[in-house]
C-alpha cells in the first residue's frame, strides 16, 4: 500500500478541507475588495462565487493534474448554475409576496374596478369572476373533446395511421403561441358577428385550444396505464366495449386524468395574452360569456401595470396605485394556481394505482 | 367473432357504434381545429397583405417590409433567451440527473416544475418592475464600458427596461422546458455505457462528457428547440418589458429595441381598425408558421432520437 502511495499512477488529492477554504478565501478576499472599491452586496456575492469556481480547480489543476481541475471546474459550474436558477425564483416569490400582501383586503378581493379613479381603492372581484367563468367555460370544451381523443387513441386507433398523425399533431399544437391561439379565436368570431365582437367565450375557445394537447397527453399517459387484464377481464364477461371503457377503464384511470385536467387549468388560468386580445378589458362586473367585454385577472394585471396612474401628491408611496393592485393581483392568481397544482398532487396522490390489495 | 355472445346484442351495439363514433369524431375533430387555425388565420389575414399602405405605419409600404422587421426582432431576442437559458438549463439538468445527493433531486425537479407554474404576466411584472430597477446600474456600466460591442452600443436606457431584461426574462422562463427534457434524456443514459467509463478510470465530468452527452445530443437540442418555440410566442413578458419599435437594430440596452411580432400585436390591438386587424391576424399567421415549423423540427428530432434508441 504505502508503494502505491508513491506510484506515479496515484496523484496527491486536495485534502477534505480545501474546498472550505477556498470558499472562505474567496469570500474574504471579495468581502476585502469590496471594502475597498465600495461594491453593494450583491456584487460582492458574484464575485466570491466566480472567485471560488475557478480558484478549486486551478488549484487542483497544481495538484491533482488537468482531468480532476476540469471535473472539479465542470462540478462547480453545475452546483453554480443551480444556485443562480434559484435566484429569479426566490426573487419572484418574495416579491410578490411583500408587494402583494398589503394589498389583500376585504375591499380589495369583494369590489370591482367600477368607477374607481386613481388612488381610490378598487378590487379585483369583476377579474376573478371573469378568470372563473372563461376557465369553466374552456374546461367545459376542451375536457370532453381531449378526454374522447384520449379513448381514441388508446381503445380505438392503436397504432392506426389517423392516431399517429393525431399523436404527432397533438404535440405541434402544445407549441401554438397563446397569442397565436388568440387571435383564432378572435378570427373565428369575427367572421361571425362582425369586427368589433370582443367577449368572454373568444377567450374561453382560446384556452381551450391551449389546454386541449395537454388534457390529451395527460389522459392518454393515463389510459395507457390501465392494465389490459382488466379490459379482457371485462369482455371475458360480456360486457360491450364503450361500457368496459366507461365503467372499467375510465374509473381506474379517473385520478390521473383528473390529476392532468387540473394541471391544464392552472396552465391557462395564468395566459394574458389570448385574453387580452379576445375578451378586452372591462372595469365593470360582467358575468355574460356572451356579450360584452370581460376581465380576467391576468388581463387585470397588465392593463393595472400599464396605466398605473399617476402617485398621489404628498403620499408616501413610491410606486403608483395602479402597480400595488397589479402585485395585489398577481399575488391572488400565484396563490390560485398554487393551489391548483396542490389538488392536482394530491388528487394523484390519493388515487394512485395501489399496488397490490 | 360472429360467434361471441354478446348479451342483448342490439342496444349495446348500437352503444358502441355512438362511442366508437364519438371517440374518433374527437380526434377528427382535432385535425379540422388545427387545420382550422390556418384556414380562419388566412381568411382573416389575407387581406391584411393588400391593405392600404398607411395601415402599415409611417414609410412602410408592403406587408413584408411590416413583418421583416418584427421577425427579425422576434428571432432576436428569442436567440438572446437561448444564449442565457441553454447553460443554466443544462447545468440544473445534469444537476438534477447526475450531481444533487439524491434526496435534493426531487425537490429540485418539483422547484423547477414550478418555475414553469408562474403565469407569463407575473413575469413580466417582475421584469417590468424588479429586475430592470435592479439592472441599471448594469446597464449604465455596459453603456459606458463596453459600448464598442454592437450590442451595447446605446445610449444606455435610464430606466432599465431594455431588451437586454426581456432577455433575461424570457431566459427565466423557457429554462424550465430545456431542463425538463434534457433532464429525462440525461436520466435515460444507458447505465452500462456510465459504469463502462467509471471501470476506465473517468472522472464524473468524463463520465458525462463520454457517455451521457453523445447519448443525449438529439433529446438536448430538440428541448432547446421547443424552448426557442416557446419563447418565439411569448407575449407578455416582452411587451412589459421594454418599449419597442419595428426596426431592425441589435442595441440591446438603449431606450427602443427590435419589436417581436406577438408584442406589436398585443400593442396595437385595443385601437386597431378593421384593416389594422386584418395586418396584425396576418403578422400572427406568420409568427405560427415559424413556430410551427420549430416546433415540427423538435418533435422530428425527438422522434428520431427514439428510433435510434430501439434499433
Amino acid at each position: 500500500m504505502t508503494t502505491l502511495a508513491v506510484s506515479p499512477l496515484a496523484r496527491p488529492r486536495l485534502p477534505r478541507w480545501a474546498p472550505a477554504v477556498v470558499a472562505v478565501g474567496a469570500i474574504a478576499v471579495a468581502g476585502l475588495l469590496a471594502l475597498l472599491l465600495g461594491w453593494g452586496p450583491v456584487a460582492t456575492l458574484i464575485v466570491a462565487g466566480v472567485l471560488y469556481v475557478v480558484v478549486l480547480p486551478a488549484w487542483s489543476r497544481l495538484l491533482e493534474g488537468s482531468r480532476a481541475a476540469a471535473d472539479r471546474l465542470m462540478t462547480n459550474l453545475v452546483w453554480g448554475s443551480f444556485v443562480v436558477v434559484c435566484v429569479p425564483l426566490l426573487w419572484l416569490i418574495i416579491m410578490v409576496v411583500r408587494k402583494g400582501a398589503p394589498e389583500i383586503t376585504g375591499h380589495f378581493l369583494s369590489t370591482s374596478m367600477r368607477n374607481v379613479v386613481g388612488p381610490m381603492p378598487g378590487g379585483i372581484l369583476h377579474a376573478l369572476e371573469g378568470t372563473v367563468v372563461v376557465t369553466l367555460a374552456a374546461t367545459l370544451i376542451a375536457v370532453p373533446l381531449g378526454l374522447m381523443t384520449a379513448i381514441y387513441l388508446i381503445e380505438y386507433g392503436r397504432g392506426s395511421r389517423l392516431a399517429r398523425v393525431i399523436t404527432f399533431l397533438v404535440d405541434v399544437m402544445t407549441g401554438i403561441p397563446s397569442i397565436v391561439a388568440g387571435l383564432f379565436a378572435l378570427a373565428l368570431l369575427v367572421l361571425f358577428f362582425g369586427p368589433a365582437f370582443r367577449a368572454g367565450i373568444g377567450g374561453a375557445i382560446a384556452l381551450a385550444l391551449l389546454m386541449t394537447p395537454t388534457v390529451v397527453r395527460s389522459a392518454e399517459e393515463m389510459l395507457r396505464l390501465v392494465p389490459n387484464d382488466l379490459r379482457e377481464a371485462s369482455y371475458a364477461l360480456g360486457v360491450a366495449k364503450w361500457r368496459t371503457i366507461v365503467r372499467v377503464v375510465m374509473p381506474t384511470a379517473l385520478g390521473g386524468i383528473v390529476t392532468g385536467v387540473v394541471l391544464a387549468i392552472s396552465r391557462v388560468i395564468g395566459e394574458t395574452a389570448p385574453l387580452l386580445v379576445t375578451a378586452g378589458y372591462n372595469d365593470s362586473m360582467n358575468g355574460n360569456l356572451f356579450s360584452g367585454r370581460m376581465t380576467t385577472l391576468p388581463v387585470f394585471i397588465y392593463n393595472q401595470y400599464k396605466t398605473p396612474g399617476a402617485v398621489p401628491l404628498g403620499a408616501h408611496a413610491t410606486d403608483p396605485p395602479g402597480y400595488a393592485r397589479a402585485w395585489g393581483a398577481a399575488l391572488v392568481l400565484i396563490v390560485i394556481v398554487m393551489i391548483l397544482n396542490l389538488i392536482a398532487r394530491i388528487i394523484g396522490k390519493i388515487f394512485a394505482p395501489k399496488t397490490g390489495r | 367473432m360472429s360467434l361471441t355472445t354478446r348479451p342483448p346484442g342490439r342496444p349495446l351495439a348500437l352503444g358502441d357504434r355512438i362511442f366508437a363514433g364519438a371517440a374518433r369524431t374527437a380526434g377528427l375533430l382535432i385535425l379540422v381545429v388545427l387545420a382550422g387555425v390556418f384556414v380562419f388565420l388566412l381568411i382573416q389575414g389575407a387581406p391584411g397583405l393588400s391593405v392600404d399602405p398607411s395601415t402599415y405605419g409611417q414609410g412602410v409600404t408592403s406587408f413584408w417590409a411590416y413583418v421583416g422587421p418584427l421577425l427579425f426582432g422576434t428571432i432576436f431576442i428569442s436567440i438572446l433567451a437561448l444564449i442565457v437559458a441553454v447553460p443554466f438549463a443544462l447545468g440544473v439538468a445534469l444537476f438534477i440527473s447526475h450531481y444533487a445527493p439524491r434526496r435534493l433531486a426531487t425537490p429540485v425537479a418539483y422547484v423547477i416544475d414550478l418555475l414553469a407554474a408562474v403565469p407569463s404576466v407575473v413575469y413580466g411584472l417582475w421584469g417590468g418592475i424588479a429586475l430592470s430597477q435592479a439592472l441599471k446600474p448594469v446597464i449604465a456600466w455596459l453603456g459606458a464600458k463596453l459600448d464598442w460591442i454592437p450590442l451595447f452600443q446605446g445610449p444606455a436606457s435610464p430606466n432599465g427596461q431594455t431588451a437586454l431584461t426581456a432577455a433575461l426574462v424570457l431566459g427565466v422562463m423557457i429554462l424550465p422546458i430545456i431542463t425538463a427534457i434534457s433532464r429525462e434524456v440525461f436520466a435515460q443514459t444507458p447505465r452500462l455505457n456510465e459504469e463502462a467509463a467509471i471501470g476506465l478510470g473517468a472522472t464524473r465530468w468524463e463520465v458525462i462528457r463520454l457517455a451521457v452527452l453523445p447519448h443525449a445530443k438529439s433529446g438536448v437540442v430538440a428541448g432547446i428547440m421547443l424552448g426557442l418555440g416557446r419563447a418565439l410566442g411569448e407575449t407578455m413578458a416582452v411587451t412589459m418589458v421594454y418599449s419597442s419599435s419595428p426596426k431592425y437594430m441589435i442595441d440591446i440596452i438603449g431606450d427602443t429595441s427590435p419589436q417581436t411580432i406577438a408584442a406589436n400585436i398585443a400593442n396595437n390591438y385595443a385601437e386597431a381598425t378593421p384593416d389594422k386587424q386584418h395586418v396584425l391576424i396576418a403578422a400572427g399567421l406568420v409568427l405560427f408558421a415559424f413556430t410551427f415549423a420549430v416546433n415540427f423540427l423538435a418533435r422530428w428530432a425527438i422522434s428520431r432520437g427514439e428510433r435510434k434508441l430501439t434499433r
